[in-house]
């Protein structure tokens, strides 16, 4: 079902552009895409807080991680619109006198990129693990297998911060805070890429006996080649709609051990290291260090959660 | 049925055995335990002998053997962090996460049923939405945010809860509680609620699935062609079957319960093994690292195991599933 309607615009579409994109808007994704308000709106909130974030050198109003562009004096001033504030620091300063808009939008850029970066590991460690289960068969399918069994017993949040720990310990203390954002994208990859794996070799399973892939055997093409050419375009579809809700859970999942203190130092603060830092603030009186970062945290997740709600019923072809 | 217990049994003892082989490197090679314990002046010899004494010299497989038998008799050696034994540390830790835990899966258990029920029963009611709608921002919002929200509502603005720690505790046996103090039960309400929230959430859906797909079925259609009132059928019919998978489901979301109250635990300073083990990775604290790892995969592998073999045991449909898979494989 997915393949054919990604498909389909290339075969049938005029060879212009233009002609594509009609396509596009016509199509039945679209459609269902326009017809929910909901999506249109939690496209547009992620669309919003991904770009300004990924812009953020340019969008930014002040660089956080400019020590001399920092005033003390300007610390714990409040949002611009309650007294005492202004708009030079729209949405207030932190206790050292940087600016929480541009904190915020600097965090979210980290955040953001352990996502993605969370996602991308897992897709390609998954889906590989996967389709060698699947293929491969036999006492390589079962161990694959029951490891993943038993991964997936826990909760995801659990074995990123056992990951986590084991990494900080056997790694050298000293250079804890450079290898900081490798240790946390591989502990909130493992759960997504057991998923995923889990998904493809399912699908696997079924393709292995198909007729085009006894022809290709036939002809004598290499596993590996049958394995990544003809197979794994047929099992991709539903570990995409799968990967869009990862994404909310690894962005969430980083958050959370960074909160814990145990995920990105504050020399590369994500919003959560933020939260961590304005909880500090919370019976003083601060509250705008740390309500935006939340804010930002709750509403990316919410609508990529969304998102990956709407695309999961909307390629769905029992729902249609 | 006796082979399915056979091999589960034998799974679950090999997912104990790679946890406590991973607890045992860590052990053994992060950091010379040796060089932590004498001075730097040391002679070689004496630290050789040393290491001779602690049996620290022996092959791997001698060594490994010797930890899972301390580990099966709850010893895992001192904390560095504290310099106290760590099975002791935990053991103070215990009571804590365990009433915490428990109360929690009781408020998302009398809560999320009764909502599941109603959103089932009456799908399209503006309540049914309402309810939805909260659980998807319920499913959305990271626990540690949840918290600090009702931190920020109930302690900070309004003043009526107390924000971190137990309050008064009451020493039972080898047992404290916070139960049979006000100021404990008082200290107990944020942390519980910010816990359940979540299962609360899981278990709502999943009652209201359930209760919709009951619903659709025969023998409900014929129970109300006999003209039985709504009650029976819906009490007495309907809620029994969809009973099934909640159980299980809730059974099995015990030990995530367990996890998440690391991060409950952190919010609220609640002095639990969660708070515990945070502080000790931060500290690189190997010894409770171990334990801890080694106690909750314990608690995973028996809820697991009880949960499977109860399955098994009330629902026959299930028995020939399971027999065609494993002859499947």
């Amino acid at each position: 079902m997915v393949t054919e309607s990604a498909d389909l615009p290339v075969e049938a579409a005029p060879p212009r552009a233009v002609g594509a994109f009609r396509r596009a808007l016509d199509s039945d994704l679209f459609y269902s895409f326009r017809r929910s308000p909901l999506t249109v709106v939690a496209a547009l909130v992620v669309l919003i807080l991904g770009g300004s974030a990924l812009l953020c050198s340019w969008v930014a109003p002040h660089n956080p991680f400019d020590l001399a562009s920092l005033n003390i004096l300007d610390s714990f001033d409040p949002p611009a619109w309650v007294d005492g504030g202004n708009w030079t620091y729209p949405l207030g300063t932190d206790d050292q006198g940087r600016d929480v808009l541009s904190a915020v939008l600097y965090g979210m850029r980290v955040s953001i990129l352990v996502g993605f970066s969370a996602v991308g590991l897992a897709l390609a460690s998954g889906v590989s693990l996967g389709l060698l289960a699947g293929f491969a068969g036999g006492w390589v399918d079962t161990l694959i297998m029951r490891i993943c069994d038993v991964l997936l017993s826990f909760p995801a949040i659990l074995i990123a911060i056992l990951i986590d720990g084991v990494a900080r310990s056997v790694l050298p203390h000293d250079r804890q805070d450079e290898i900081a954002f490798s240790v946390v994208v591989l502990a909130v990859t493992v759960l997504p890429a057991v998923q995923f794996a889990r998904t493809v070799r399912g699908s696997t399973l079924v393709e292995r006996n198909k007729e085009y892939v006894q022809a290709a055997r036939v002809i004598g093409v290499h596993p590996v080649t049958i394995a990544f050419r003809h197979i794994l375009p047929n099992v991709i579809g539903p570990v995409l709609v799968i990967a869009t809700i990862s994404l909310a859970v690894a962005i969430i999942n980083e958050a959370t051990l960074s909160f814990l203190g145990l995920g990105l130092p504050l020399t590369q603060p994500s919003l959560g290291t933020l939260i961590r830092v304005g909880q500090n603030f919370l019976f003083s009186g601060e509250w705008w260090m740390i309500l935006f970062p939340s804010l930002a945290l709750a509403g990316l997740a919410l609508a990529v959660n969304l998102l990956g709600d709407w695309l999961r019923d909307a390629l769905n072809p029992k729902l249609r | 049925m006796i082979a399915f217990v056979i091999r589960r049994l034998g799974q679950s003892i090999a997912v104990m055995l790679a946890v406590g082989f991973i607890a045992f490197s860590l052990f053994s090679y992060v950091g010379d335990p040796i060089s932590s314990m004498v001075g730097q002046d040391t002679p070689i010899a004496d630290r050789a002998k040393l290491r001779h004494d602690l049996g620290l010299d022996d092959p791997f497989f001698v060594q490994f053997g010797r930890f899972l038998l301390r580990a099966a008799h709850g010893e895992f050696g001192i904390s560095y962090q504290y310099g106290r034994p760590v099975q002791r540390l935990l053991a103070e830790r215990l009571p804590a996460t365990l009433e915490l835990s428990f109360t929690a899966a009781l408020l998302a258990l009398l809560i999320g049923l009764p909502m599941g029920v109603y959103t089932g029963l009456r799908p399209e009611s503006w309540l049914s939405r309402l309810f939805m709608t909260l659980s998807l921002i319920g499913v959305s919002l990271p626990t540690f945010l949840t918290g600090i929200l009702l931190i920020w509502i109930f302690a900070v603005m309004l003043g009526w809860l107390p924000s971190f720690g137990r309050g008064d505790v009451v020493q039972i046996g080898g047992w404290t509680t916070g139960f049979l103090t006000l100021s404990g039960l008082k200290a107990l309400i944020l942390p519980s609620i910010t816990l359940a929230l979540f299962q609360m959430t899981l278990i709502m859906r999943l009652v209201r699935s359930e209760m919709l797909e009951v619903l659709r079925t025969d023998y409900i259609k014929f129970a109300r062609a006999r003209g039985l009132p709504n009650r029976l059928i819906y009490f007495g019919h309907a809620l029994k079957n969809t009973l099934v998978p909640v159980i299980t489901i809730t059974g099995l979301q015990l030990g995530s319960i367990i996890a998440f109250s690391i991060i409950t635990e952190t919010v609220f300073q609640w002095p639990g093994m969660g708070f515990l083990i945070v502080q000790a990775i931060g500290f690189a604290d190997v010894p409770v690292m171990a334990c801890y790892l080694v106690l909750v995969a314990f608690f995973f592998v028996v809820i697991n195991l009880i949960v499977d073999l109860l399955y098994y045991a009330v629902d026959p449909r299930l028995r020939l599933d399971r027999a065609g898979a494993a002859h499947g494989h």
